[in-house]
C-alpha cells in the first residue's frame, strides 16, 4: 500500500506545531542572552519549555487521530524561506504518523532528561547553559523530524550536530571532552558531506526537495539515479547513527555528561539516520542495490557493536557499543523496505525508553560513585541503589528481549522480518541478539551483583527523587512500550499513511524457530555472564585478554585506521601545503621581485620610492603597454 | 535626491573634520568619526528602503560629464548586487570605528607611527571610497576608485600594523598594483577598441564582439580581480597583511575590499566580455576549487590565529568566484549573498580575535588554550565567530554556501568541481573548531588566566554582528529579492538565459496528472 497524500493544513493544534520548535529555541536564546541573570531559574525555564512542547506535540497527535487515515499527512506551510535563482525552498512543517511518533519521543523522553538533569547537573556552575543547549537540540532535532523538505531536514541535522558537539564539549575544561566534540563534528560533517551532495541530486533530478513532490515522483526516475541518492543518503545515515564505518566518534562522545549521552547518543539523535531512510522509503524502494547496502551496513554495525559492547568497562562506552548495535538492528530492518519500516520505528521508540532508562541509571550509579565510570570498581550496588537498580534492571531485561518486554517485541519481529527477505540477515540479527545477552548482562551483574569493588572513598546512597522519578517513568516504558506497538499490529497500522504497508504485513508470531533460538541464545549469553561476573570475583584492573578481547577493546581498531587512513596522510599534506605556501608560491614571487629589482636590497628601495613614484610607473607602463598593443595592431 | 554622492560625501568630508581635529583631542576624532559613520548607515538604510527590485535595473542613477574629451564620467547608479555590498559597507564601518576605538595606537613592540585622529580619518576615506567603488556605473570612474582605495589601506597597514608591517604594507602595494596595472591596460584597450568615445558600463556592454579581443581584455580585468579577492596562486599577499593589520583594517580588508574583486568579476568580466567569460569559465573554476581546498589545508597548518582566518578566506572567495562562473542562477546568487555574509562573517572573527589578541599580547595559537574557562563571554562570541566561519545552518553564511553549491551542481558541466568543493565543508570544520578547541580548550594556560572579559562597548561590537548573522541565517529573502533580479540580469547578458532544467521536471509532472 502506497502512503498517503499530504494535503495542506491551516488551522487547529496542527497548524500551530511550530510552537513545538519554537518553545524550545526560545528557551535557549532568552538563557544564552541573559547569561547569568537566569542562572538561579534558568533549569526551571529549560525544562517548562521542553514540558510545553511536549504538550503541544501530544494535542497535535490528539488531533491527527481524528483524521481519516487517508487525512494524516498534514503539511504546514511557515514561511518563503531561500529563493535563490532556481533553487527555492518554502519551509514548512510535515505532521504525519512518522513525525509526530518522533516528536513524542523527543519531547516526552527528553523532558524526562531535562527533569532527571535538574538533579544530575545541581552542582555544576554551568547548568543555566546545559540546559540552554538541551533546548537547543530540541529544537534542533525537532526542525529534522518536521521539516517538509530535505533543506529543513539538513538544517535540523547539522542542528543536532550542533548541539552535540557543544553537549559533549560542555567540560571544556577537559581536553579529552574537547577533543571527542570535535571529533563527533567532524567525523558527522563527513556524513553531511554525503547528505549534502544527495539533496544536491533529488533537486537536480526532481527539481524541488519537498518530500510532497519528491517521493510522490521517485518512482518515475532513473534507478541508477535513485541508487545515487540513496547511497549518498545512507552515508549522511551512517555518521549520524553511528554506523560502520563512521561510528568512530560514538564511543568518545561518552565524554560529555551522561544526561546528554542518554538523550542525544542513544535515545534520540543517533536515530536520525533511521528516520532519514525510512522517510525517504519512496526512494529506496526503487533502489534495490542501495537497500543492500543499508541491510548490510545495519546487520555489519549490529554484530559491530556488540562486540565492541562485550570488552568495555566503562559502563558508558559498553552502553555506547550497545547503542551502535540497536541502531543496528533499526537500519537493517528500515533497509527491508515497508516490511520493516513500522519494525525499525517502534524499535527506535522501545529503544529510547530502555536504552534512557538504563544510561540515566548509569548516570545515577555515576553520581553515587564519585562519577567512577569503571564498572571493575563497582560491584553489589543492588542494595544500596535499589530503585536505580530495579529501572536499570528492567531495562536491561527490555534490551536482551525477555518475554514480555519492549525489546522481545520489537527486536523479535525485526528479525522475523530479516528472515523473510533474506535468511542470512536473520541469522546474524539472531547471533546479535545473543552477543547483547552476554555483553548486557556482564553490565548488569558487574554493576548490581557480585562483591563490592569499591573505591575506598565510595559512599554510595540512592539518588534524589528528581532523578529517580524519571528512571521509573522510563523503565514503564521499557515494560509496556513493546507489546503496546507490535501486538495487534497497531503501530504498523498507524504509521501506514505515512511510510506505507506491504502487500501482506507480517503478523507477530510469539513462537517461531528463530524466536526460540534467540531466547536460548540469549540465557546461554546471560548464563555464562552469570558465571563470569557474579559467581566469580572480577579484577579490579583488567586481564589482558586474548587478540579478540584487544581487537574489541580497541573499538576494532576502528581509530586506528582512520588514524593510518585519515589523520596522519592529512597532517603530513597539511604540512607539506604550509611549506609549499611559504616557500613556494611565496617564494617565486618574493625571489621574482627580488630578480627584477636586481638585488633585495636594490628591491628595498624602490619599494620605498614607490609610493611616490606610483602614479608616474602605472601611466608609463600601461602607455607602453597600450602602445604597443596598437602598433602591433591586432592580436 | 542624489543618494550615492551624498553616501560618498558625508564620509569624506567627515574624514576632513576628523582630520581637522586637535591632536590632544582623540576622544573627539573618535566619537565624530563614529557619528558620521551612523549617519552613513542610515542614509544607506533609507537609500535601500527606496530601491524598488522590480523596477530599472540601475537605480538612483547620476551622471556627470568628467573628462569630456575621452567620454570620462563621474556616474554613479546601483543594482541589487552593489547595493547590498554598499549595505555591508556601510554596516561594518561603525562596527570597525566601535572595535578600533583602543586600537589605533598601536601595540608596546609596535607603536603607530601616525596619529589616533588620521587612523579614523582613513577609515571615514575608505569607506568614501568604498562606496563609490560599488556605485560606480563608468568603467574608468571604478578604475579609480579600485586604485585609490590602497592608499588608505596601504597607510592603516604601514603605520598602525604589527611588528612586519612596512614588509606587509608594501607586498600589499606591489600585488595591487601589479594588477591595478593589468587593468588600467584592459580598461584603456577596451575604450580604444569599443571605439564609442565612451567609458560608460552600460554602452560599452556588448561593443567588444572580437573573441581574441575579448579573452585578452578579459584577463586584464579578471587577474586584477584575482588578485584583489585572492584566488590561488595570487594569493600569498593576503596573509601577511592580514596578520599585520589592526584588526578593525583586516576586517575592512577582507571584508570588503577583496569583495570589489569577485564584485568586479561578476559585474565587468561577465558583462563586457561574455563569450571570453565562458572560454575562461573552466579555468576560473579550477582555480576556485583548487583555492577552496588547498585555502582549507593551509588554514588547518595555520600557527597564528589572524593568519589562519586570511586563509579561510581564500578558501572562501574560492566559493565565490566558483559561484559566480558557474552560470546558473542559483549559484550567482547564492555568490552574491555569499560576499556579504562572508563580510560579517569573518568581520566577526577577525575582531573577535583582535579583543583576543589585544588582551594576551600574542597572535600565536599555541600561547592560548582555556580561554573559556576564564573569559565565558569572550569564548561564545568566538565560538560563535567560528561556526559561522564553518556555515552552520541556521547562521547566514550557511545559506550562501549551500546555495553556491547546489547551484554550482545543478550546472552539470562542473558537478565534479561541485563535489570537491563540498568536501570543503568537512574541512572547514577541522580548521575552525580545531582553532577554537587550541584556543579555548583545554585547562587555562599560564598567560590566559588573567585575561579580562569582554567590556560593554566590546559587546555592542559584537552584538549587531551576532544579530546580522543570526537573522540572515533564518529569512534570507529579503537580500535575495533584492540580488535575484540583478543577477538573472547579469547572466543573460553573459548568455545564460535559463538554468539547466531537472531531469525529471516535477512541475510539469504534477501538471500533466491534475
Amino acid at each position: 500500500m502506497q502512503p498517503a497524500e499530504i494535503i495542506t493544513e491551516t488551522g487547529g493544534v496542527i497548524g500551530a506545531s511550530w510552537l513545538m520548535i519554537a518553545l524550545p529555541a526560545v528557551g535557549a536564546a532568552i538563557l544564552l542572552l541573559f547569561g547569568r541573570l537566569t542562572d538561579r531559574w534558568g533549569h526551571l525555564l529549560g525544562t517548562a519549555m521542553s514540558l510545553a512542547s511536549f504538550a503541544v506535540a501530544v494535542l497535535a497527535f490528539v488531533e491527527l487521530l481524528g483524521f481519516d487515515e487517508a487525512e494524516r499527512r498534514r503539511q504546514v506551510m511557515l514561511y518563503d524561506f531561500l529563493p535563490a535563482g532556481s533553487f527555492h525552498v518554502e519551509m514548512g512543517l510535515l505532521i504525519d504518523p512518522l513525525s509526530i511518533s518522533f516528536a513524542l519521543l523527543i519531547t516526552g523522553v527528553g523532558s524526562l532528561i531535562h527533569i532527571y538533569s535538574i538533579g544530575y547537573m545541581a552542582h555544576d556552575e554551568k547548568r543555566r547553559k546545559f540546559f540552554a543547549y538541551l533546548n537547543l537540540f530540541v529544537a534542533a532535532m525537532l526542525v529534522l523530524v518536521l521539516a517538509d523538505n530535505y533543506l529543513g531536514l539538513y538544517i535540523g541535522w547539522e542542528g543536532v550536530g550542533l548541539a552535540s558537539y557543544l553537549l559533549i564539549g560542555f567540560w571544556q575544561h577537559k581536553p579529552s571532552a574537547a577533543t571527542a566534540a570535535k571529533k563527533a563534528f567532524v567525523v558527522n560533517r563527513v556524513g553531511d558531506f554525503g547528505l549534502a551532495l544527495g539533496i544536491f541530486t533529488i533537486f537536480t533530478t526532481f527539481g524541488t526537495v519537498a518530500y510532497k513532490d519528491v517521493l510522490a515522483n521517485a518512482g518515475a526516475a532513473e534507478q541508477v539515479t535513485l541508487t545515487v541518492i540513496g547511497l549518498l543518503l545512507l552515508l549522511g545515515a551512517c555518521g549520524k547513527s553511528a554506523q560502520l564505518p563512521l561510528q568512530s566518534w560514538l564511543l568518545d562522545a561518552m565524554e560529555g555528561p551522561t544526561p546528554v549521552s542518554a538523550l542525544i547518543h542513544a535515545a534520540t539523535m543517533v536515530t536520525a539516520g533511521v528516520y532519514l531512510i525510512t522517510r525517504s522509503g519512496a526512494i529506496y524502494e526503487g533502489a534495490p542495490t542501495a537497500q543492500l547496502v543499508v541491510t548490510i551496513v545495519g546487520a555489519a554495525t549490529l554484530i559491530a557493536g556488540a562486540i565492541i559492547g562485550c570488552a568495555k568497562d566503562d559502563i558508558k562506552k559498553a552502553l555506547a557499543g550497545s547503542t551502535m548495535s540497536q541502531i543496528g538492528y533499526m537500519v537493517l530492518a528500515a533497509g527491508l523496505g515497508p516490511i520493516g519500516y513500522a519494525f525499525a520505528i517502534a524499535h527506535l521508540i522501545a529503544h529510547g525508553f530502555f536504552k534512557a532508562a538504563m544510561f540515566l541509571g548509569a548516570g545515577s550509579v555515576m553520581h553515587a560513585m564519585n562519577d567512577e565510570v569503571d564498572m571493575r570498581r563497582y560491584g553489589g550496588l543492588r542494595t544500596v541503589m535499589p530503585i536505580t537498580f530495579a529501572t536499570f534492571g528492567l531495562g536491561y531485561l527490555a534490551i536482551i528481549g525477555i518475554p514480555p518486554l519492549s525489546g522481545w517485541f520489537t527486536k523479535d519481529s525485526i528479525i522475523e522480518a530479516a528472515m523473510h527477505v533474506s535468511p542470512v540477515l536473520g541469522w546474524v540479527a539472531v547471533i546479535g541478539a545473543g552477543i547483547t545477552g552476554f555483553y548486557m548482562s556482564r553490565v548488569m551483574f558487574m554493576t548490581f551483583f557480585g562483591e563490592k569493588r569499591w573505591a575506598s572513598d565510595a559512599h554510595p546512597h540512592e539518588s534524589p527523587k528528581v532523578m529517580t522519578w524519571p528512571l521509573i517513568l522510563l523503565s514503564v516504558g521499557s515494560v509496556l512500550g513493546g507489546g503496546l506497538l507490535i501486538a495487534g499490529g497497531t503501530f504498523a497500522e498507524f504509521l501506514r499513511p505515512a511510510v506505507g504497508a506491504p502487500e501482506e504485513p507480517l503478523a507477530f508470531h510469539p513462537v517461531s524457530v528463530p524466536g526460540i533460538v534467540t531466547i536460548v541464545l540469549v540465557l546461554a549469553g546471560a548464563a555464562y555472564a552469570w558465571t563470569k561476573y557474579a559467581k566469580s570475583p572480577v579484577p579490579e584492573v583488567a586481564p589482558r585478554g586474548s587478540f579478540l578481547t584487544t581487537f574489541a577493546r580497541r573499538d576494532l581498531y576502528g581509530d586506528a585506521l582512520n588514524e593510518s587512513l585519515f589523520m596522519r596522510p592529512g597532517q603530513w599534506l597539511t604540512r607539506l601545503a604550509v611549506f609549499f605556501d611559504n616557500r613556494g608560491v611565496d617564494g617565486i614571487v618574493n625571489g621574482l621581485a627580488a630578480a627584477i629589482g636586481g638585488t633585495s636590497g636594490r628591491l628595498r628601495r624602490i619599494q620605498t620610492g614607490f609610493v611616490r613614484s606610483y602614479a608616474l610607473s602605472v601611466f608609463l607602463g600601461a602607455a607602453a603597454v597600450v602602445g604597443a598593443l596598437l602598433a602591433v595592431g591586432s592580436f | 535626491m542624489p543618494w550615492l554622492s551624498t553616501l560618498m560625501a558625508v564620509p569624506a568630508v567627515g574624514a576632513v573634520a576628523v582630520a581637522a581635529v586637535p591632536k590632544r583631542n582623540e576622544t573627539l576624532a573618535k566619537q565624530l568619526t563614529f557619528a558620521v559613520s551612523l549617519v552613513v548607515l542610515a542614509l544607506a538604510a533609507v537609500m535601500a528602503a527606496q530601491f524598488n527590485p522590480g523596477g530599472d535595473r540601475l537605480q538612483f542613477t547620476e551622471t556627470y560629464s568628467w573628462i569630456p574629451s575621452f567620454g570620462i564620467h563621474f556616474a554613479l547608479g546601483v543594482d541589487g548586487v552593489a547595493l547590498v555590498l554598499i549595505l555591508l559597507s556601510a554596516l561594518l564601518v561603525p562596527i570597525v570605528v566601535l572595535a578600533s576605538w583602543n586600537e589605533a595606537a598601536g601595540t608596546p613592540e609596535a607603536p603607530a607611527k601616525r596619529s589616533v585622529k588620521t587612523y579614523f580619518a582613513l577609515i571615514l576615506v575608505l569607506e568614501a571610497m568604498m562606496i563609490g567603488v560599488f556605485a560606480a556605473t563608468d568603467v574608468f570612474l571604478f578604475y579609480v576608485f579600485f586604485e585609490a582605495m590602497l592608499i588608505p589601506m596601504y597607510f592603516m597597514i604601514g603605520s598602525y600594523g604589527g611588528a612586519q608591517r612596512s614588509y606587509a604594507a608594501v607586498k600589499f602595494l606591489l600585488y595591487s598594483l601589479l594588477g591595478g596595472l593589468l587593468m588600467l591596460v584592459a580598461v584603456i584597450g577596451l575604450y580604444v577598441i569599443a571605439g564609442k568615445n565612451t567609458f560608460l558600463h552600460t554602452e560599452l556592454i556588448g561593443a567588444i564582439t572580437d573573441p581574441g579581443v575579448q579573452r585578452w581584455l578579459f584577463l586584464g580585468f579578471f587577474i586584477a580581480f584575482a588578485i584583489k579577492a585572492p584566488l590561488v596562486p595570487f594569493h600569498t599577499w593576503l596573509p601577511d597583511s592580514a596578520a599585520q593589520a589592526p584588526a578593525g583594517a583586516a576586517v575592512l580588508l577582507v571584508g570588503v575590499l577583496d569583495k570589489v574583486g569577485t564584485y568586479g568579476m561578476l559585474r565587468f568580466c561577465l558583462e563586457l566580455f561574455p563569450d571570453a567569460s565562458r572560454f575562461f569559465t573552466p579555468l576560473v573554476i579550477t582555480l576556485a576549487v583548487i583555492g577552496i581546498i588547498y585555502g582549507a589545508i593551509v588554514a588547518i597548518g595555520q600557527t597564528d590565529i589572524k593568519r589562519l582566518i586570511a586563509y579561510t578566506s581564500i578558501s572562501h572567495f574560492g566559493f565565490i568566484a566558483m559561484g559566480v562562473f558557474a552560470m546558473t542562477t542559483t549559484a550567482g546568487a547564492g555568490a552574491t549573498l555569499y560576499m556579504v555574509n562572508h563580510g560579517f562573517a569573518t568581520g566577526a572573527l577577525f575582531l573577535v580575535a583582535g579583543f583576543l589578541i589585544q588582551r594576551r599580547g600574542s597572535q600565536y595559537i599555541s600561547d592560548y588554550g582555556g580561554v573559556q574557562k576564564v573569559t565565558p563571554v569572550l569564548a561564545g562570541s568566538f565560538l560563535f565567530a567560528c561556526l559561522a566561519g564553518t556555515a552552520v545552518p541556521g547562521l547566514a553564511t550557511f545559506v550562501s554556501e549551500f546555495t553556491v553549491l547546489i547551484g554550482t551542481f545543478q550546472n552539470r558541466t562542473y558537478l565534479v568541481a561541485a563535489v570537491i568543493a563540498t568536501f570543503g565543508v568537512v574541512l572547514s570544520a577541522i580548521y575552525m573548531l580545531w582553532l577554537y578547541q587550541r584556543v579555548a580548550g583545554g585547562p587555562p594556560s599560564e598567560g590566559v588566566k588573567s585575561l579580562g572579559e569582554l567590556n560593554g562597548r566590546e559587546k555592542w561590537v559584537m552584538a549587531p554582528l551576532i544579530a546580522v548573522i543570526l537573522a540572515l541565517g533564518v529569512y534570507p529573502k529579503p537580500l535575495f529579492d533584492v540580488i535575484n533580479p540583478s543577477v538573472t540580469q547579469t547572466l543573460s547578458i553573459a548568455g545564460v538565459t535559463q538554468d539547466p532544467e531537472p531531469t525529471l521536471n516535477v512541475a510539469v509532472q504534477r501538471g500533466a496528472g491534475q
